[in-house]
């Protein structure tokens, strides 16, 4: 190699050395990279929302399907929803089914602190507020203690079914702890008892509001 | 010339995520209560662990020194979402079932580990097959570890395994102590220390052995 050609070469390491080392290299790669992370993300997200959503609609129509039996509705349950304003000020969906154009169950969710976080509840009504069926929707109870709350690990959600304001009185609304009629679990008292106040709390609030589903629902069907 | 064999063997046992490096611990013990959830949970990192390496290894001769860990957890963390996204639309099943731990494996820090001491200095090419051996690696401590809190704590192996590999696969479910009433610990957080402890020492008698013999 010639004498002029290494200094070529020294020098152009030199540059790439000093451009490297400049503070406004480092930015750029940054900047770059995460102009191309955002790129790259929002290309994914718009291919997958709709996607996504359709998924989660399917999950929602399975949950309702397992809380109001399929024969007790013929509409799109997904379609039928008002919002109604619970006594703590919250929104809560009501999913309405109508079975040849009259109201014949309506579900909606309920949530609540149990021993480790939230358990979501589904419960199912039919027009007079008896219990067609609960689900636990999503928990983060005990594993082998607390979680027999899933219909999986034991049928005692099945318990609510047929029960309503009117056939058991406030009193019975408990578990056998403490003077109701429902099985707690062995080494879980809070699980149980949190999920029977739970679905306490959303018979009070369909009673409550029964009025106000059935004008909105109204409304919005009106021609 | 790529080291195939040395890379397989430092991801598969040498330099185990787990039990070597003894990274990614967070993960282990939120997941491993079952051999499926052990499973979902490795599969996921391991695809993860993939492209993430891959990515990173392609981006190392731009990428400096100063600015090199926020580029990289960037890179994770796109790999991660956009990972979770493609689940959630075309694999929804799978996903319900490991939704929860995907967010987990951004805090997986032998990913970030692999980006640093494997991928930024090595061709795309072997660093993708270091990042699928460490993730291999990881999976089977992970299924691993899982089987034995399951077998001892609930009695089954493998359940729900449906849930996750699809209907095909229900016949991994298995009750291998019938009528067991369940043993919570091996279940809980603690369990899966004291599983890991247990795993840790019989890795290193198998080391001491073939030291021995070898």
């Amino acid at each position: 190699m010639e004498k002029s050609e290494k200094i070529l070469v020294n020098n152009m390491n030199q540059n790439t050395q000093t451009y490297r080392n400049r503070l406004s290299y480092h930015a750029t790669v940054l900047g770059g990279m995460a102009l191309l992370a955002g790129t790259v993300l929002v290309l994914g997200e718009i291919s997958t929302l709709e996607i996504i959503a359709e998924r989660l609609a399917e999950d929602m129509r399975a949950s309702l399907q397992q809380v109001i039996p399929a024969q007790r509705f013929d509409n799109d349950i997904l379609q039928d929803v008002v919002s109604v304003t619970n006594d703590a000020g919250e929104p809560v969906d009501v999913y309405i089914g109508t079975h040849s154009g009259r109201i014949s169950a309506l579900a909606f969710q309920v949530s609540s602190q149990g021993y480790a976080g939230d358990i979501n509840i589904m419960i199912g009504l039919d027009a007079s507020g008896n219990i067609l069926g609960v689900r636990v929707i999503s928990h983060s109870e005990t594993p082998g203690l607390g979680d027999k709350i899933e219909l999986d690990k034991s049928d005692w959600v099945l318990s609510f079914n047929g029960l309503s304001l009117d056939n058991t009185p406030q009193e019975q609304w408990g578990v056998k702890k403490d003077n109701g009629r429902f099985d707690q679990f062995t080494g879980a008292t809070i699980t149980p008892r949190t999920v029977v106040r739970e679905i306490h709390e959303g018979l009070e609030f369909f009673n409550h509001h029964k009025n106000d589903i059935l004008s909105q629902y109204n409304l919005e069907n009106s021609p | 010339m790529i080291p195939y064999r040395q890379i397989a063997r430092d991801g598969l046992w040498t330099n185990n995520v787990v039990l070597s490096q003894m990274l990614a611990l967070c993960p282990l013990m939120a997941v491993t209560n079952t051999a499926t959830n052990g499973l979902g949970m490795g599969i996921t990192t391991t695809v993860v662990l993939l492209v993430s390496t891959f990515v990173v290894s392609v981006f190392r001769e731009f990428i400096t020194y100063e600015v090199r860990i926020p580029v990289f957890v960037l890179l994770i963390a796109t790999v991660v979402t956009l990972t979770d996204m493609i689940l959630n639309a075309w694999m929804h099943e799978l996903h319900k079932v490991l939704g929860l731990f995907i967010p987990l494996i951004v805090t997986n820090c032998a990913i970030l580990g692999r980006a640093e001491a494997y991928a930024s200095r090595n061709d795309p090419i072997s660093s993708a097959l270091d990042g699928l051996m460490m993730g291999l690696g990881f999976t089977f401590v992970l299924v691993v570890l899982g089987a034995m809190r399951e077998i001892l704590g609930s009695g089954t192996l493998f359940s729900h395994s449906e849930n996750l590999l699809g209907p095909g696969f229900a016949f991994l479910d298995t009750e291998i102590i019938p009528d067991y009433k369940g043993f919570l610990l091996l279940v809980l957080p603690p369990g899966g220390f004291i599983m890991l402890g247990f795993l840790l020492a019989i890795k290193r008698m198998i080391d001491v052995k073939m030291q021995k013999t070898g």
